[in-house]
């Protein structure tokens, strides 16, 4: 894979000429947005909805192929699309929710096979997607990365009290006057975001494993919610520094070798470290 | 001053909620002015979270009228808080989410009692602690009408009636009105203004004493409950900490029937 001349910066240029720091610089930048996120994830129980928006990337990626949009905004705005109609569905009460998010999720994923089956012009690295392909990192998904990941963490910022108020009880949060329906829908589209510019990495079937181990690993020594983002932000960087470097030297799938290297932190941190008072 | 205790800080007119046509809350009419503690009870499904939903703003009515005077400030105490402890939260970050300085914030757990929990996690509180806390959170925002639904679920008997009593001292001392949902029929009737129970429709509505005679109640809740709250008067013989320790120095310590512990 050839660098993608057509950024050019000059500090970094020397850097971003050798894909293994492409690669950790992106991965750094994934862990950067996937801890806060996996933190949602963790406290409003959404592993499963997270699972399903994943899957349906897919499917937008697919889309993109046939459109010939860029890629990222395809699977952004599937995401989006799919994250709507999952709210919608899941109000009207016919069946569980866990269902219709089985249903939907590996229905999403199916479909987009299907359809990319049917574009045989288009040569797709399916396991790229669906297990990620960190190494073939280029500047521009770096550009993604960042430059998404600033909008993601600005909106979190902005409306952090909100979000958290939402998160602690929601009609609490109504009551106290935050608009609870546009948070979620900003949380939602945050989440498309970010599934987006992690797809490249980690592939669609394990993105949630980078959003809630690293999350689930701080929560044993965090005493704040701004604490526990910190320390999953870490943990991620972490997991990305090691699944790396293991790939690396032992020639191991990237994504999968990063989701091994979380779990094993979690396990670390779950068996090793005292359980944390708050 | 005057004119703002005459006006009701909440008014409803033949309110009506329905969920897919079948009634819920059905023609409810009720006010609520400063200094008011008004009681809602009824049994189980009969519409009194719905009601205080549509109050407090987050349930839109299908029918009828709610007036709310201006600017008025609510301060709601949910029912049966379950926070998930994946969150770590604690006391002090639970309490400035309000936007509550931190003066603001301790002189409100002082005045419920659990200033030595400020900087406790939220997941380590007993029932009491918690509904406490929530109180805490609902006065922090000096309302001028407070919202309580059950308030004293899943706490001990005498906690509950020491909450109660902190609800009525607080009313006093802040002129704001109090709705409040309560299964503690016995504590409730010494405890509050006005009642109204709820099934559906409002089946009576009254003052304490009345109530517990009229035939709409008697046919609600059955007779022997009716009679055992015509006769029952709260009152204690001493007094207790959250601890569940028996504070000295109160009256009367000596009349306990069951025996205190050693601690």
């Amino acid at each position: 894979m050839s660098p993608n001349a057509s950024i050019t910066m000059p500090l970094l240029d020397p850097l971003l000429n050798d894909f293994f720091w492409r690669a950790l610089l992106g991965g750094l930048g994934v862990a950067l947005l996937a801890g806060p996120l996996g933190c949602f994830v963790v406290w409003r129980r959404m592993a499963y909805f997270g699972d399903t928006l994943a899957h349906s990337a897919l499917l937008g990626v697919a889309l993109g192929f046939l459109f010939h949009t860029n890629l990222n905004l395809s699977v952004a705005a599937t995401c989006v699309v799919l994250a709507l109609i999952l709210v919608l569905l899941s109000r009207n009460r016919a069946l569980a929710t866990d269902t219709l998010l089985g249903i939907l999720a590996h229905s999403a994923l199916a479909i987009g096979l299907v359809a990319l089956s049917f574009m045989p012009d288009v040569r797709v690295d399916l396991t790229g997607y669906l297990f990620g392909d960190l190494l073939a990192m280029t500047r521009q998904d770096l550009a993604w990365i960042f430059g998404g990941g600033l909008v993601v963490l600005g909106l979190l910022w902005w409306l952090w009290q909100g979000l958290l108020m939402a998160t602690i009880h929601e009609e609490l949060a109504r009551v106290e006057g935050y608009p609870v329906a546009r948070l979620q829908l900003v949380l939602m589209v945050i989440f498309s975001l970010v599934i987006a510019v992690a797809m490249k990495m980690v592939g669609v079937l394990l993105i949630t494993a980078l959003l809630i181990i690293p999350a689930a690993t701080a929560r044993r020594l965090a005493s704040s919610p701004e604490k526990m983002v910190v320390m999953a932000i870490g943990f991620g960087m972490v997991a990305v520094a090691c699944g790396l470097t293991l790939s690396w030297n032992l020639d191991t799938p990237a994504g999968p070798s990063i989701v091994v290297s979380a779990f094993v932190t979690f396990l670390l941190v779950y068996t090793l470290i005292r359980r944390s008072r708050a | 001053m005057k004119d703002r205790h005459d006006q009701p800080l909440v008014l409803l007119e033949q309110a009506s909620i329905a969920f897919d046509d079948s009634p819920v809350v059905d023609h409810v009419s009720l006010s609520v002015n400063r200094g008011d503690i008004l009681t809602i009870i009824g049994p189980n499904g009969a519409g009194k979270t719905t009601l205080i939903k549509a109050i407090l703003g987050i349930q839109p009515l299908t029918s009828g009228r709610i007036h709310k005077s201006p600017s008025l400030q609510i301060g709601y105490v949910p029912q049966h808080l379950q926070l998930q402890p994946t969150l770590p939260l604690s006391v002090r970050r639970f309490m400035a989410l309000t936007g509550a300085s931190e003066t603001d914030t301790r002189a409100a757990l002082e005045r419920t009692g659990i200033g030595h929990l400020f900087r406790k996690s939220v997941h380590h509180l007993s029932g009491g602690e918690m509904q406490r806390l929530l109180l805490a959170r609902a006065l922090v925002r000096k309302p001028d009408l407070l919202v309580l639904d059950e308030p004293a679920q899943g706490v001990d008997i005498n906690g509950q009636a020491a909450l109660y009593d902190l609800i009525r001292a607080v009313r006093d001392e802040l002129q704001c009105g109090v709705i409040m949902i309560s299964h503690d029929l016995h504590l409730v009737m010494a405890a509050t203004d006005r009642v109204i129970c709820l099934n559906q429709h409002v089946c009576c509505s009254g003052y304490p004493a009345d109530i517990s005679h009229d035939p709409a109640f008697v046919e609600t809740f059955g007779r022997p409950v009716a009679e055992s709250l015509a006769v029952y008067h709260h009152h204690h013989t001493h007094r207790h900490d959250l601890h569940g320790d028996v504070i000295e120095g109160q009256p009367d310590v000596t009349q306990c029937e069951h025996n205190h512990a050693p601690s």
